[in-house]
């Protein structure tokens, strides 16, 4: 309904206003895109920040969820939005990975969109079973590379960030592994928790609360510093796998031609939500952290997206996995 | 006595004035969006979403959106019931018998058979819930790919049960279903399969827009043929309420559902539907007059719908005490739960005892206030049926597509509604039941993944599905079935019914 009353407002407006006015931005409600379903971590972030931003902007802010094709419906539908500040997109590592990731998009990734900031970067931790034998990362990477052919490595299919994680894993250290691909986090964390498969490599949002409940077993997370969550779980880093970072960071896109000052509008009220006590108090919770005012800008986001394509274009070329 | 404390600490929480306002707000609400053709648990729970941000209380919020989650269902039964348009893939069962149950004019009993076997479910699978909560959870961690592999084989093999015409017929239907599950890109692999082209059907083809098409569509297609059909719909609407043979013959099928939905509802993925199917399965196999089944049986809606309700409740026993949505619906209730700021995992229960048991005791007074909300409303919907056609075949159309285009805002999925509305209709010109397509069209896909899971991790050995012994019991299970359905004198019985069946 909400969806309807959104589309059908859009319309009018469209129709009314022929020249946008960024002085009297925003008039009317904003719809930000989350290319997933509602209710995952995504969608989550999303909504909080929405809500946090709708307070700046004195307008309403609709999410709107267009999932499918890892994500890729829904920046195409943003890509091809009208670009007047009015369409937006919430989207994580997964625009710069299906880049690769996906050899015909209707997009081209770089050209389509205008940036307005990061949101956050959500760690990830390397877990497994909870009676899986190697008690702490050291070990776990020995006894990996022991017996690669039995160590069974869940992910939540193409694309996710745990398949990315994991690629990445395998590597840094060289290894292949048995790869055990789930539709979604949740069957995969399931069978994590029946001691049906042996590790994993997931965003900290899934995965916080069942290691502090020992559910299962944490060895290292993938953020530069220690978690204040998880003081105890060391850094991938520090177990020595150098370069091993992997964060499921989240940016917001406009489509390309939004007027510099609806973006750079946007992306102070982007800094002032991520300010927001409940938005920050949610974030802890989860394990993540809201990007710092430098991160949320426009240019930091190109930047990020920039780069991240780059990383990820060998990883996943050397993986030879792709999603059509 | 620490059940009874927490069950009083959950009803004193889910019982103050203002837990119940909201609780009734959320039934009232899901009552009426669900009754909506084609809108299901998921879309009205997904548009009701922003509005937890207003309520300030994370008990109050879930415990509404746990109303909205079983007053969509019930209502999805009533469009299934009236108008043969499941809104959610449980109640496609509950169309089969129920819409011709309506058909003959007794959509009153039909929806009262509905309400109370809801009721009743609801009313032990809550008690469940709070027994055995936590030893329900160690079973279900317990099914692993090659479990789940057993599971669906014993499921496709009973499906032929659904059929009240042709077994081969049948069969060619749920085949046809499971090549119509393929459809999207493949798990293990990540190619593309079968989407045309497609990026819309990446992810395959959308359960409601399939189910709208071949059950709902086909058959107001089939209504507007000639004005002799047309008025079925609408003649003789006689006895709102189930007469007492009505209530001696759903008694049974009631117990038998709650039991069968409880302990499948459990299971992540196809819970509720299996549990509908096997429901129906059940009841058509101890029926003293199965030839009923498909025309209006009263088992038929009552064993299903109760398997549905109490899988309903019970799926959300994965959540509660592991942190992990089994279903989309619980997906939502789990971003919802982040939002008011509790993260869902293992230590709920313990660090939550308020909300915990306040959302299980709310259970039982949403499924309380449902049918008291309910028994008077079964006259006001059974009247929809008398509004005239040419209105009230252009407003289902509109509401479907709202529905159906609202849970992803793919436009594709109208053209499969679109596609699948004619396919349906064809298909019923050749006498094929659309029940065990769509069967097949959400269990081939777990199949397969789970197929080729469990042998991922067994390295290539079959014997995966033998040595492990809760496999290998569903595997004897799923030969006896077959066993039965084969025995010579079952046969007759079966080519009895078929006989029967040719008006």
């Amino acid at each position: 309904m909400k969806k309807l009353l959104a589309a059908f407002a859009a319309a009018t407006m469209l129709a009314l206003a022929s020249g946008a006015q960024a002085q009297t931005y925003p008039d009317r409600p904003i719809t930000v895109v989350v290319p997933f379903a509602a209710g995952g971590p995504t969608d989550t972030v999303t909504r909080l920040v929405a809500e946090a931003m709708s307070k700046d902007l004195g307008q309403q802010i609709v999410v709107e969820n267009v999932g499918g094709a890892g994500g890729t419906l829904g920046a195409a539908r943003v890509a091809k939005a009208e670009p007047d500040g009015y369409t937006l997109l919430l989207h994580h590592i997964g625009m710069a990975t299906s880049a690769t990731l996906y050899r015909k998009l209707p997009y081209d990734t770089l050209q389509a969109f205008d940036y307005v900031g990061l949101v956050t970067d959500v760690p990830m931790t390397i877990v497994a079973r909870k009676d899986f034998e190697p008690a702490d990362i050291k070990s776990l990477l020995d006894y990996v590379k022991a017996n690669k052919d039995n160590v069974t490595l869940a992910n939540a299919g193409i694309g996710a960030a745990s398949h990315l994680c994991g690629m990445m894993f395998m590597s840094a250290i060289q290894t292949p592994l048995v790869t055990v691909p789930y539709k979604g986090t949740g069957p995969a964390m399931t069978d994590l928790l029946g001691g049906q498969v042996d590790i994993m490599c997931d965003q900290t949002t899934n995965t916080t609360k069942q290691i502090k409940a020992g559910t299962i077993k944490a060895y290292a997370v993938t953020s530069p510093k220690r978690l204040d969550v998880l003081p105890d779980l060391p850094t991938a880093e520090e177990a020595g796998l150098a370069g091993f970072q992997v964060g499921i960071w989240h940016g917001i896109y406009a489509p390309k031609g939004t007027p510099a000052e609806i973006t750079e509008r946007l992306s102070k009220s982007l800094q002032l939500a991520l300010k927001d006590a409940n938005v920050a108090a949610r974030f802890a919770e989860l394990g993540t952290a809201p990007s710092t005012d430098a991160e949320a800008t426009p240019a930091a986001l190109k930047t990020k997206l920039e780069s991240e394509i780059a990383r990820w274009k060998p990883v996943i070329e050397a993986a030879g996995q792709f999603a059509d | 006595m620490e059940l009874l404390d927490n069950l009083i600490l959950g009803f004193t929480t889910a019982s103050t004035l203002w837990n119940l306002l909201f609780c009734l707000i959320g039934v009232l609400l899901g009552t009426l969006i669900g009754v909506l053709p084609g809108i299901g648990a998921t879309a009205t729970i997904a548009m009701l979403l922003p509005i937890t941000f207003q309520i300030g209380d994370p008990v109050s919020a879930l415990i509404m959106l746990a109303g909205v989650y079983y007053g969509a269902q019930y209502g999805g039964s009533t469009t299934a019931i009236l108008i043969n348009m499941p809104g959610e893939s449980s109640s496609a069962v509950t169309a089969i018998d129920g819409y011709q149950m309506a058909r003959s004019g007794r959509a009153g009993a039909a929806l009262a058979t509905a309400a109370i076997g809801s009721f009743f479910a609801g009313t032990v699978s809550t008690f469940l819930i709070a027994l055995f909560a936590i030893p329900l959870t160690v079973v279900a961690l317990k099914f692993g790919a090659a479990e789940f592999v057993s599971l669906m084989v014993v499921g496709l093999v009973s499906s032929v049960a659904l059929a009240h015409g042709s077994v081969v017929k049948a069969m060619g239907m749920v085949v046809l279903g499971l090549l119509l599950g393929l459809v999207g890109t493949d798990v293990i692999s990540g190619a593309p399969r079968f989407n045309l082209g497609i990026r819309e059907y990446a992810d395959g083809l959308n359960f409601v827009a399939v189910a709208v098409g071949v059950f709902g569509i086909a058959e107001m297609l089939r209504n507007l043929e000639n004005e002799h059909d047309r008025s079925v719909l609408i003649r003789k609407v006689h006895g709102l309420l189930p007469t007492r043979e009505d209530f001696r013959r759903m008694a049974a099928p009631i117990l038998r559902g709650t039991a069968l939905g409880s302990v499948l509802g459990i299971l992540p993925g196809a819970g509720a539907i299996l549990g509908s199917f096997a429901s129906y399965t059940v009841e058509k196999r101890l029926s003293n007059h199965p030839e009923e089944f498909g025309k209006g049986a009263i088992e038929g809606v009552a064993g299903p719908e109760s398997a549905n309700n109490a899988g309903a409740q019970t799926s959300f026993i994965p959540m509660l005490t592991l942190g992990i949505p089994t279903n989309p619906v619980m997906a939502l209730m789990a971003g919802a739960m982040i939002i008011q700021g509790i993260v869902p995992g293992p230590n709920v229960a313990t660090e939550q005892p308020s909300l915990f048991w306040g959302i299980i005791a709310s259970m039982w007074i949403g499924n309380l206030l449902l049918i008291v909300l309910n028994l008077p409303l079964i006259g006001l919907w059974v009247k929809l049926l008398t509004v005239p056609y040419y209105i009230l075949f252009p407003i289902i159309m509109a509401f479907c597509s709202i529905g159906v285009y609202s849970v992803n805002s793919n436009v594709y999925d109208l053209y499969v509604v679109a596609f699948f509305g004619i396919f349906g209709y064809a298909l019923m010109k050749m006498r094929c039941e659309p029940a065990p397509l769509l069967l097949g069209f959400v269990l081939g896909p777990l199949l397969e993944e789970n197929l080729r899971r469990a042998m991922i991790l067994s390295k290539g050995d079959p014997m995966t599905f033998i040595t492990r012994p809760i496999s290998a019991t569903l595997l004897v299970l799923a030969a006896a079935v077959l066993v039965i359905v084969f025995l010579p004198a079952v046969k007759k019985k079966r080519a009895e019914v078929f006989v029967e069946e040719s008006a």
